[in-house]
């Protein structure tokens, strides 16, 4: 990967190899399953407005925190220690963020080039990128139990271990994010 | 508008609630392990408009304290901002202030 540079005149650029890009897509493919609206039918789109209106229609999310702590994480409490005001919190709020994190990840497939190569951003493409990207970490986080001690983590596995190319994964995306932000500052 | 469903906005103020609802709201960020230090400087610039000197000093408030609060305001301010941070994967929550 070349990593992000901004661009003369607006936006950023990098480019990626076909196997990155395509990691890339299996794994924002995989928070998009996950935040997807439960109501939302497959085929129907991903844009903005049709989400409104699905929500309208659909009327209010649900109260209770999710289950699987990846989901938790990535739609978390509003508040805290005031389980009331957190259920009322997230039936207002949480179909609209599922929403707002869907429409990022497609935003991000959809300027994904398949077979990798250079890819150019403006600065609002940057910003889904940045945030589908931040998903895919905090999944990928949660599932791998990372602490602020992710080196030593890391270090503590031999290579042959199952988990030793998922922390290789979350670090590249680490550095990926790193260079996105490095190049919208 | 889109947050403001909490029963004790919708009631009537009770003279006992005065004190308390005097109190300002804050929106505070929580420490967590996978957030970029630049990611959540650089988000704390975006959504408020803070400056990287301020950015950057709250950032690192929640890398050493655990948490700061980033805003003050009216609860539905607050919760607006949670729910924006939430759309960037910040670990962020509404409060009254003490």
């Amino acid at each position: 990967m070349e990593p992000f540079r901004s661009v003369r005149g607006g936006g950023v650029r990098a480019s990626l190899a076909g196997a990155e890009a395509s990691l890339l897509r299996s794994l924002v493919g995989q928070v998009m399953a996950l935040v997807e609206p439960e109501d939302r039918e497959p085929g129907l789109g991903d844009d903005d407005e049709l989400a409104a209106l699905e929500a309208m229609v659909h009327g209010p999310g649900a109260e209770e925190p999710p289950e699987d702590p990846v989901l938790a994480r990535l739609l978390p409490d509003g508040y805290r220690d005031d389980p009331d005001a957190a259920g009322e919190f997230r039936k207002y709020t949480e179909p609209g963020l599922r929403s707002a994190k869907y429409a990022a990840a497609q935003e991000m497939l959809d300027t994904l080039p398949d077979e990798g190569g250079r890819i150019q951003l403006t600065q609002d493409q940057a910003l889904s990128w940045l945030k589908a990207l931040n998903d895919v970490r905090l999944a990928l986080g949660v599932r791998l139990g990372v602490t602020e001690e992710f080196e030593e983590q890391w270090s503590r596995l031999k290579p042959d271990d199952p988990q030793w190319s998922a922390f290789e994964v979350y670090a590249w995306l680490g550095a990926v994010q790193e260079s996105l932000v490095q190049a919208l500052n | 508008m889109v947050v403001s469903a909490a029963p004790a906005e919708v009631d009537l103020p009770r003279s006992a609630d005065k004190p308390v609802s005097d109190r300002p709201w804050v929106t505070i960020v929580w420490n967590d392990p996978v957030n970029l230090m630049s990611y959540v400087t650089y988000v704390f610039q975006h959504v408020f408009g803070y400056p990287k000197k301020k950015a950057t000093k709250l950032m690192l408030d929640v890398h050493h304290k655990g948490k700061a609060v980033v805003a003050a305001g009216a609860r539905e301010a607050m919760e607006r901002n949670v729910e924006i941070l939430h759309g960037y994967g910040l670990w962020a929550t509404v409060k009254q202030d003490k």
